[in-house]
This record gives C-alpha cells, sequence and structure tokens, in this order.
C-alpha cells in the first residue's frame, strides 16, 4: 500500500488534512489518492446537522461531540462555511464553538469553504468524508453552511440528517414546504426558551401528522433544545438529541434502509466523478484554449446558441471515442 | 490547473479578549481571497496548533495585546516544531514593544506588525512570502 494511504488509515491528521486540501485545490494526483483509498471507506456513521445561518448548528455539533466522546467514539467533523462570490475568500468560523476538544486526539475537525458549490456543502466534502471514514473514525459528523430550504446536498452524504430551525422564522406554511422540511431524520427545535417555540413545535407536529414518512416506521422526533448558556438543561437536551441520533441509526439498519441510502449515495457519487471526469476536463481545455471566450461571444451576438454549442462540443469528444 | 487557495488561521493565544483586531484582519485577509479560519479569544498555544494542523494552514497570525506575546508567540511555534509542522509559517501582532522583537524573531516568528501598520502591508507580505504547500 502507498506509504501515504498507509499512513492516512493510521490517522495522521497532517497528511489526510492535506489530502483534503488537495482535493479541494483540485491536485489531479488527489484522485488517484482517493482511488486507493476508496476500499477503506464506508464504515463510518454519518450525520448531517443543516439549517439557516446562526440556527446553532456548531454549538449543537460542540454538544454532540462531547456527548458521543463520553462512548469512546472517535469523530471527525467537516464544518462548511460560505465562500465569497468576489474575492473567493471565506471565513471559517464554526470550528469557534469546538476549540475544546482541539486538542483531544479523538477528534478531528476540518473547516471547508464552498468555492461557489450551491447545494450547502463544498465539492470536495464528498471525498473529504471518504478520507476521514479511511482514518477510521467511527462517527463522522458533517456540518453544512447555513442554508434555506432547498439546498440539501446532505442527503446524499449523511445517514441521518438533523433539521435545526429556531422559533420567529414564519408561519406554519413554512413548515408545509418542499425541501428541507422534508430530509430531517430528526427535527431540532433550538433556542427553545424563546417565545415562538412552543408553536415552531406544534407546527412541526401537525406537519409530520400529515406525512407519508411514518408509514416507513420512522417518524423525525422533534428534539427541543434550550438556552445553551443553561448548562444543565442544555447537556440534559443535546444527550437527547444524541439518543434519537442513535435511535434512527439503529432503525436504518434494522429496517434494511441504510442500504437504501447507501445505494443513493453511491449513485450521487457516481454522478459527482462523472461530472469531475468528463465535465471539468473538457471546460478546462475549452478555457486553456480560449474557446470557451469566443463560443460566449458568438452566443452573445446570436450567430449560435448555447444548445448547439453543446452539441458541438459533445460530438468532438464523443467521436474521439468511437476511432479508438 | 487552479491556483492553491491560501488558508490561514487568525488566532488569539492567553487571557486576552480584545478580539477587534483579529476580527478586522479576519475580514481583511477574506477579502484577499484567503480562507481565514478564526478561533476565538482565548486560546492556549496547544489548541492553536492543534486547529492549524487540522486545518493544513500555509500560515498563522496570532494577536496577542495582554503583554503575554513573550511567553505564548515562541511556544506556539515550538509545538508545531514538535508535531513536525515546522512548514507553517507563524506572525504575530498586537501591543508589542520593540525590545520584544529580536526575541520572537529568534523564537521563529517571521514577521512581527504593531499599531499603525496597513492591513495592505500585511496582505502584501503574506502574498510574497507565503507558498502555498
Amino acid at each position: 500500500m502507498d506509504s501515504t494511504i498507509k499512513k492516512i488509515c493510521a490517522g495522521d491528521v497532517r497528511l489526510a488534512s492535506r489530502l483534503i486540501r488537495d482535493i479541494e485545490d483540485k491536485i489531479p494526483e488527489a484522485k488517484a489518492k482517493i482511488k486507493k483509498l476508496y476500499v477503506h471507506t464506508g464504515k463510518s456513521f454519518i450525520i448531517g446537522i443543516t439549517g439557516a445561518p446562526g440556527a446553532g448548528k456548531s454549538t449543537l455539533t460542540d454538544a454532540l461531540i462531547a456527548e458521543l466522546r463520553k462512548k469512546n467514539k472517535t469523530i471527525g467533523v467537516l464544518a462548511v462555511d460560505p465562500t465569497s462570490p468576489f474575492t473567493g475568500g471565506a471565513i471559517l468560523g464554526d470550528r469557534i464553538r469546538m476549540q475544546r476538544h482541539a486538542e483531544d486526539t479523538g477528534v478531528f475537525v476540518r473547516s471547508l469553504a464552498t468555492r461557489g458549490a450551491l447545494g450547502g456543502l463544498s465539492q470536495a466534502a464528498g471525498d473529504a468524508i471518504h478520507v476521514m471514514e479511511a482514518m477510521g473514525k467511527d462517527i463522522i459528523i458533517v456540518e453544512t453552511v447555513g442554508i434555506g430550504q432547498q439546498e440539501i446536498d446532505i442527503i446524499n452524504h449523511a445517514h441521518s440528517v438533523v433539521v435545526v430551525l429556531v422559533p420567529g422564522m414564519g408561519d406554519e406554511i413554512q413548515t408545509m414546504k418542499a425541501g428541507l422540511m422534508e430530509i430531517a431524520d430528526v427535527f431540532v427545535v433550538n433556542k427553545a426558551n424563546r417565545a415562538g417555540a412552543k408553536q415552531l413545535q406544534m407546527e412541526l407536529t401537525s406537519m409530520l401528522n400529515l406525512s407519508s414518512k411514518a408509514a416507513d416506521g420512522w417518524r423525525p422526533p422533534i428534539v427541543m433544545i434550550g438556552d445553551a448558556f443553561e448548562p444543565a438543561t442544555f447537556a440534559e437536551n443535546t444527550a437527547e438529541l444524541a439518543q434519537k441520533i442513535e435511535a434512527h441509526h439503529i432503525y436504518l439498519q434494522e429496517s434494511g434502509k441504510l442500504t437504501e441510502r447507501m445505494h443513493r449515495k453511491a449513485m450521487a457519487e457516481i454522478k459527482d466523478a462523472l461530472s469531475a471526469c468528463l465535465l471539468e476536463p473538457v471546460l478546462h481545455s475549452l478555457i486553456e484554449s480560449g474557446e470557451l471566450t469566443s463560443f460566449a461571444e458568438k452566443i452573445k451576438s446570436r450567430k449560435t446558441d448555447p444548445y448547439s454549442v453543446a452539441e458541438e462540443i459533445t460530438q468532438r469528444y464523443f467521436r474521439k471515442q468511437d476511432k479508438k | 490547473m487552479p491556483e492553491r487557495k491560501i488558508r490561514v488561521i487568525v488566532a488569539k493565544p492567553g487571557l486576552d479578549g480584545h478580539d477587534r483586531g483579529a476580527r478586522v484582519l479576519a475580514r481583511c485577509f477574506r477579502d484577499a481571497g484567503f480562507e481565514v479560519v478564526y478561533t476565538g479569544c482565548h486560546q492556549t498555544p496547544e489548541q492553536i496548533a492543534a486547529a492549524a494542523i487540522q486545518e493544513d494552514v500555509d500560515l498563522v497570525g496570532l494577536s496577542c495585546l495582554s503583554g503575554a506575546h513573550r511567553k505564548l508567540f515562541p511556544r506556539v511555534v515550538e509545538l508545531l516544531r514538535e508535531k513536525g509542522a515546522s512548514d507553517i509559517t507563524v506572525i504575530g501582532g498586537g501591543i508589542i514593544p520593540e525590545q520584544d522583537f529580536s526575541l520572537l524573531y529568534d523564537s521563529g516568528i517571521k514577521a512581527i506588525f504593531t499599531p499603525g501598520a496597513s492591513l495592505d502591508s500585511i496582505v502584501e507580505w503574506i502574498k510574497t512570502n507565503i507558498k502555498t504547500h
């Protein structure tokens, strides 16, 4: 086995983090490493934490780490924050809430910037999960960027998804909408000490009463979590959250749903890899040759249209294949 | 091949809650196109070094206004070295008397920025001196 891969599998943080960075920076060798590493992945339990900016995802992640460490689970955390569309820079601030675990060698926290991805994660997230799996982490927590209604890529990566809500974000209709409200395996009503929390709990309950999900044998529980500055009740509430997540994990295993989710994950991985192997090199060569700009010019002046351009490019690449 | 993105940590070691400067810098680095991990106040050198390694940063920027820089800054460098990460550059800033500069430079701090240093000059220093891994 490649010595780098061997060391990563033995838990080397430095090399693992470097590989994640190579993936983010799209260094070609990184792909080869992931190929070698892939056989060592697929054993970790992956928890997704998602919700609006400031809802408390990082604080809850920190509490979950503490809870899971009590059971001696080793943990990887991927925390995603947004990239500036203007400068390409990013403030990665999720780890502020988790710094008490910085010296715990059983916990590896890595921040990722979205780098233009719109689904709540970053393009590198899938492979970054693979790296942490290969390191042998029992549990991987993926904290998405603060999201709204539709950025639900997390369902392609996590086994159990926690949707974190806070009171005061809208009326009952919001809970009926498609997207985010459908993907929760566990709901959290966070900051439940605030006005409107009971109301939100009721709205969620009536939404779940109408949901067909329960017919599968799992009705997403609603965990009320109070003020993080009241340590005793907060610890109690977050312990309950950890229990519900564990219960969902057991449900997935016993009902056979875990295999279903892993299948969904594999499908998404193929799509991502296809895009990386087909689309990206083509785009890259079009940019390098300057053709992309001249195509854009032609489209701009209406000499052609985007579909004809795409067909021309596609034909060029597929013909090459036929001749072989 | 896309360019390597510069990754930095802005950290405040020790018992010092004055983080306006650190926040302004973090924001300025964001605007310069860097990915900036901000770890907040009251960090031990051990926490900072561990975070720097987990995040695979090119640079650690330490801010200290409490006067404890003589102990805390060199300790971060030392810890990184111990963990085989001496390729990570450490710079510092804050209220640092000139007579302490040589001690800090000798300990491996690569640059020191004190009040009056322009944001541009700090970004420029990083762009010139940091070779991404």
